[in-house]
């Protein structure tokens, strides 16, 4: 029995020193022993702190169609990854964004204070098209109809274009509303993806343009068209707004052209970015957002820490004080459980926030009463004359069941609250569900297999059995 | 110690917290706050110590509302002395902008105003986070029922463990919601999603509590066969005293220790948690058990007839 007891430690031992190891280091790096010049591993293992304690801005975006219209998982990912490499041009570094089907996403900026200019950057579907506009030039600013995205777009939706102008634009100045009293449908001879290559360049007259180049293909379409319509007009137009309207004057064979916009070098930049990286498949609108400030961050972590300390120090002092010796190897069970927490915390790993440290302080409390538990029961064995090996064996059987039911029902509540979280975004709801479930999980392990083998460890080195009082009774 | 023989007392307990709450909840409505609803909550520090009052901000929303994006009459809270959190129908990036540079121009005394946090949520949204909310409680209390169902399958009626731990958890969201209503009223609390994760935390240690209980019921009625249910019931109950309560005063401690040191963010989570820690355990003692006994004796059919046996002292 006490032998099957001690073999535990062979796994305890190295977990506790692996864990404090994981616990205070930045990097972990294991060499591969056959091959000295590359590591078996090699991970960052920084605590990753959740926007809420570092500063940073969260936000949910969500596909800007009708809700019945169905987004295939293909053109959610698309758009995702369009959105990730446009925040990564636009130097916004950490950029995380998660889609959450069907039609979400999630996206999140550590450490952005700025966040207005991303967001409307990321906001904007960024379709440009060439536009045929026949005689009569149009005005700038103006919203216009296009026979683009009627037929022969990947999305597949009823595309009634919008009559208000897009808010959020920063690539012109306040749109002009006018009215589209007549609803003329222009031809659209070419889109952004015919582009090959974008660049920003100075404007001659000061401001900002940007270069274009065709691809191949495209360039012989452009040229054949300019060629045909010389003396007419046509529109670069982003995201159905007339951005500039122009006469065609020659034709340009090349597949090189500028667009011309009363650009800033910042317009100019995020326009670019979103021709570079394509339009997106899937129009899409901000419908939560959060920003939280570094100060308050810092602020919340700090006392954070502080109360967490406090608690562990208070419910040790308790615990000792009346379980006496078994309360002690609690307590240092309760510090393993820490230990393995964090560890697990950093190596997974589990982005802290506000509430996941709720969670763990709250699986503190679990791990507590699995320990008290055992003991009120090791008390009652004790009391009904049991030796204190029996004892320690009755009554960890006796409180198996109650700890393994209550243990699951909590586990239960967590996976629906890690569902329900993952369903909107929610980091709070998600972060909380997540610690708990693994502080239960490692409690579990701590309670029942830590506890028990530093007792009987204890027990056999003290070599006594007959000191009641170190069991507080 | 006879816990049961009183169990009408406790009911009466239970009933006088509860039904306050419950009218709150009526009159006034749970205050929900913008993560349900939609809407903004832009929370300010003003450098200079100096916030302006709520009616010049409130002044300042009035003028900055337009009718595409109505935000006016904004509820305006202090956050310790040199904040303000500001709670508004939803607005967008470029209108924040434009209020927090107008709230430093003309209150800020040549001072910066900093933004602590921003939070910006339609109202779709909201609603669907409320929808999911109720679907994720309910299904959690189904899930909840069917495991204390299967795991008391050795005892008889192990449907009634399930049921009762339900009900115990149910009378722990009542005073968790029915306080908020109060709290909500008079100090101006809304529920936001931190509060929908700590009313879930409630239920999770509801049952916990619950099923260390039950879980010596079912040893107990194991043990002695020929003792009258209701002895075993109180037998059982007095026998995990001593851990409820350690338990309790543990998790307590360290909730005391969050409402005390931690942040003012999450002041609100933990005394909703108290309070729920404290009704859980009451509940899991007071409530889920007894209410096995009432439905063992099948007490329902005297309630309307003749006086109780117990409830009387």
């Amino acid at each position: 029995m006490n032998r099957r007891q001690y073999n535990w430690l062979i796994l305890i031992i190295p977990l506790i020193a692996l864990a404090i190891w994981v616990d205070v280091s930045k990097q972990v790096t294991i060499p591969d022993p056959f091959n000295p010049q590359t590591n078996l591993i090699d991970r960052n293992v920084e605590t990753r702190l959740g926007l809420d304690l570092r500063g940073g801005l969260q936000v949910l975006l969500e596909a800007d169609l009708p809700a019945d219209a169905t987004i295939s998982s293909d053109d959610l990912k698309v758009t995702r990854q369009i959105l990730e490499s446009r925040a990564n041009a636009l130097g916004v570094s950490e950029v995380v964004m998660q889609a959450a089907p069907p039609r979400r996403i999630v996206a999140e900026f550590p450490g952005l204070q700025d966040p207005e200019q991303v967001i409307a950057s990321l906001q904007q579907t960024g379709l440009l098209e060439f536009v045929d506009i026949g005689s009569t030039p149009v005005t700038e600013g103006i919203i216009i109809q296009t026979d683009f995205g009627t037929s022969s777009t990947p999305v597949t939706t009823t595309e009634t274009p919008t009559t208000e102008p897009t808010k959020n634009s920063s690539a012109t100045p306040a749109p002009t509303e006018t009215p589209a009293a007549t609803p003329t449908i222009y031809h659209t001879v070419l889109t952004g993806a015919a582009l090959s290559a974008v660049s920003v360049q100075a404007a001659s007259l000061g401001g900002f343009d940007i270069a274009t180049t065709f691809k191949s293909e495209a360039a012989n379409i452009f040229s054949d068209y300019t060629g045909s319509h010389i003396n007419q007009y046509m529109a670069l137009v982003l995201d159905k707004r007339v951005i500039s309207s122009l006469i065609i004057k020659a034709k340009i064979p090349d597949g090189q052209g500028v667009i011309q916009g009363n650009f800033t070098q910042d317009s100019a930049n995020t326009l670019a970015v979103q021709l570079r990286y394509g339009s997106l498949p899937v129009p899409i609108k901000v419908v939560q957002s959060r920003s939280v400030g570094p100060t308050l961050g810092e602020e919340s972590v700090r006392r954070s820490v502080i109360a967490g300390v406090i608690g562990l120090l208070v419910v040790v002092i308790f615990m000792g004080l009346y379980y006496r010796l078994p309360g002690v190897i609690a307590d240092v069970a309760l510090v393993t459980f820490a230990l393995i927490c964090m560890m697990l915390y950093k190596l997974i790993p589990v982005v802290l926030t506000l509430s996941g440290i709720a969670g763990f302080i709250l699986s503190i409390g679990m791990a507590v009463d699995a320990n008290i538990l055992i003991f009120e029961r090791l008390k009652e064995e004790l009391r009904a004359g049991r030796t204190l090996r029996q004892a320690i064996d009755l009554g960890w059987k006796r409180a198996w069941p109650s700890i393994r039911d209550s243990n699951f029902s909590t586990l239960i509540t967590c996976v629906i609250l890690f569902w329900f979280g993952s369903a909107f975004g929610a980091s709070v709801v998600k972060g909380f569900a997540l610690t708990l479930a693994l502080g239960v999980g490692v409690s579990l392990f701590t309670a029942i297999i830590v506890t028990r083998t530093f007792l009987h460890l204890v027990l056999d080195t003290i070599k006594s059995t007959d000191h009641p009082r170190w069991f507080g009774i | 110690m006879n816990i049961i023989k009183y169990r009408y007392i406790y009911f009466g307990i239970s009933l006088i917290v509860i039904v306050p709450g419950i009218i709150a909840l009526i009159l006034w409505g749970l205050p929900l706050g913008i993560d349900f609803t939609g809407g903004s909550l832009l929370e300010v520090q003003f450098a200079s110590g100096q916030p302006p009052t709520i009616t010049n901000v409130a002044a300042l929303y009035g003028e900055m509302s337009t009718s595409k994006v109505e935000i006016s009459n904004p509820v305006v809270q202090p956050v310790g002395t040199d904040s303000l959190s500001i709670r508004s129908k939803e607005m967008d990036d470029v209108l924040k902008s434009q209020i927090v540079a107008a709230l430093k121009d003309r209150f800020g005394g040549g001072q910066d105003v900093i933004i602590m946090n921003f939070t910006q949520v339609s109202a779709v949204i909201g609603q669907e986070i409320a929808v999911r909310a109720a679907g994720a409680v309910a299904l959690a209390a189904l899930a909840i029922l069917l495991y204390i169902t299967y795991a008391f399958r050795g005892v008889q009626h192990a449907f009634r463990y399930g049921t009762a731990a339900i009900i115990a958890m149910l009378h722990d969201v009542l005073v968790v919601i029915g306080m908020e209503a109060i709290i909500g009223h008079f100090l101006g609390w809304q529920a936001d999603s931190l509060f929908l994760t700590a009313l879930l935390t409630v239920i999770g240690f509801s049952v916990h509590d619950t099923i260390v209980v039950f879980d010596r019921i079912r040893e107990n009625s194991n043990l002695y066969r020929r003792v009258g249910y209701e002895t075993i019931v109180n037998h059982s109950i007095v026998q995990t005293l001593d851990r409820s309560i350690n338990t309790q005063l543990t998790v307590m401690l360290t909730l005391l220790a969050l409402a005390l040191f931690g942040g003012v963010s999450i002041r609100h989570f933990v005394v909703i948690l108290l309070v729920g820690v404290f009704s859980g355990t009451y509940s899991s003692i007071f409530n889920a058990s007894p209410i096995l006994v009432v439905w063992e004796n099948k007490e329902w059919r005297n309630w309307f007839h003749r006086k109780p046996e117990a409830g009387k002292i």
